[in-house]
């Protein structure tokens, strides 16, 4: 038997949005294309289309999550759907359910899809294979595993500012190994066709042979940083702190901070993101994340009409 | 069969839109034909309003057979919407059912004035209770068969019909 990607079907649609691992180049770009369309409709008064009215969309946060939580929420309710918010780390499971009978007694309640975060890698994917076929279920988070619609809001953001992937070096800068922006990133990035992908972080936020994800490593900013045009920043979680990985904030941000010199070795019209929300004077200087080259803001407004986009061509994808 | 002229047709659209020109419409193209007839239409009267342009693609009542698969264009209405005097156009009128969701569209930007619609082609098998106030021609055709404008590179318009079972 073929080994199927678990979220296309057997004609290569898309059914559900687990990780932009193995996406092949059309479906990115595709889901690109009709945020395009759905950015003029956040401009207009009423940002408010009827595309999903009648359909039910769950958010199941078994982390907690505010923002994401409420651009997915936003998403939802500008395509007219109605949107459900569960907020499953204090209910369902603090009461002994599993995760399945949580997505059962939902489905059960003619749920039309799923938004699932959990700290678990592959939860997503557990909820997709276990639901009807007319239940789609997008990912927005999984452990470290894959956060696919940060990643696709960020290439939309390059492509907005760069045009053309095929000409970029781009920078992810930080914690990579606990992250599942970076790995999400790291697969939109080289299956759109960017040239180098480089990581830049100590070997402690590395993880091993990171190199097999086609990846150019440095630990050092200024060498990493020549000839940048993009810098893909991440954030650098307090909790990482307490553990063996660094030795202090003050250390880190001295060696791995991006301040206006650092960023200064990169190309003059590089672009700084930052997937939110950020640690300032931790992974990024005040003086950077206000400053010009700064898209960390339209980041933002372009997530929701990418999150509308997935949510749009999933629920369009029947079988 | 012998299809018309398309040229033809839109002079006669326009004549008549010029024999009732008693206000001045703001000119709304559906895309893609309605938009290429839109733009002649603005050159043809003289129309001061800047020309609008709507993708119903995220209306229409389809959405759950077919899904989003083209690529949809950016609608944009560069006029204030509340109070206008709208002509919408559009290039072949069948079911009505991409000018209800046009209508339902503009609504969504503010409240009309009044809302007219000019067609190129009237097929006829109309599913709402949709009349055009202007139309080119009128024409009978076979259900199954598909009626498309095309815009040549010297932007001249023609008809092509398709069999519905195998579009383009």
């Amino acid at each position: 038997m073929i080994n199927r990607n678990p979220q296309l079907d057997e004609n290569g649609v898309l059914q559900h949005l687990l990780t932009t691992e193995g996406l092949p180049a059309s479906v990115l770009l595709h889901i690109l294309d009709t945020a395009e369309s759905f950015v003029g409709v956040t401009e207009r008064d009423v940002k408010k289309i009827p595309l999903l009215r009648g359909k039910s969309i769950f958010n199941l946060f078994f982390e907690p999550s505010t923002r994401t939580r409420t651009t997915f929420e936003i998403a939802a309710k500008r395509l007219s759907a109605d949107v459900f918010n569960l907020n499953i780390a204090v209910s369902a499971q603090s009461k002994g359910e599993t995760l399945l009978d949580t997505v059962n007694n939902l489905s059960a309640m003619n749920a039309d899809m799923f938004v699932v975060r959990h700290a678990q890698s592959g939860a997503a994917h557990l909820i997709a294979k276990h639901v009807q076929p007319d239940i789609h279920v997008i990912n927005a988070g999984d452990g470290s595993h894959a956060h696919p619609t940060q990643a696709l809001l960020d290439m939309f953001t390059i492509r907005r500012y760069k045009s053309d992937f095929r000409n970029l070096r781009v920078a992810i800068i930080g914690d990579i190994l606990h992250s599942r922006v970076a790995r999400s990133q790291i697969h939109a990035l080289t299956t759109l066709g960017v040239p180098e992908v480089r990581v830049i972080a100590p070997k402690t936020l590395l993880p091993k042979m990171v190199e097999r994800l086609g990846v150019h490593v440095y630990h050092d900013m200024a060498k990493g940083l020549k000839d940048i045009d993009v810098l893909m920043m991440l954030r650098l979680q307090n909790e990482r702190m307490k553990g063996a990985n660094l030795p202090s904030p003050e250390e880190y941000f001295k060696y791995y901070g991006l301040t206006p010199e650092k960023l200064s070795l990169a190309r003059r019209d590089a672009i700084v993101m930052h997937p939110g929300p950020m640690n300032r004077g931790v992974e990024i200087d005040s003086e950077v994340a206000d400053g010009k080259q700064s898209v960390i803001l339209p980041q933002v407004t372009f997530g929701i009409a990418v999150r509308m986009a997935v949510m749009s061509i999933l629920a369009g994808n029947q079988v | 069969m012998q299809l018309p002229d398309a040229e033809k047709a839109f002079d006669n659209l326009a004549k008549k839109i010029q024999a009732d020109a008693g206000r001045d419409f703001a000119l709304v193209g559906i895309h893609t034909g309605g938009v290429w007839l839109a733009e002649r239409l603005h050159q043809a009267l003289g129309t001061k309003q800047p020309l609008g342009t709507l993708d119903v693609a995220f209306y229409r009542d389809d959405f759950d057979k077919i899904g989003l698969h083209s690529q949809v264009k950016p609608s944009e209405i560069p006029f204030a919407v509340e109070g206008a005097h709208i002509l919408l156009v559009d290039d072949v009128l069948q079911t009505g059912r991409t000018i209800r969701a046009a209508i339902n569209e503009l609504f969504d930007y503010g409240r009309p004035a009044s809302i007219s619609f000019a067609a190129l082609v009237d097929r006829g098998g109309r599913e709402l209770p949709i009349t055009p106030q202007y139309t080119g021609i009128t024409l009978e055709l076979p259900a199954d068969k598909m009626l498309e404008l095309k815009c040549g590179k010297n932007g001249k318009l023609s008809f092509h019909l398709y069999d519905k079972s195998m579009p383009e």
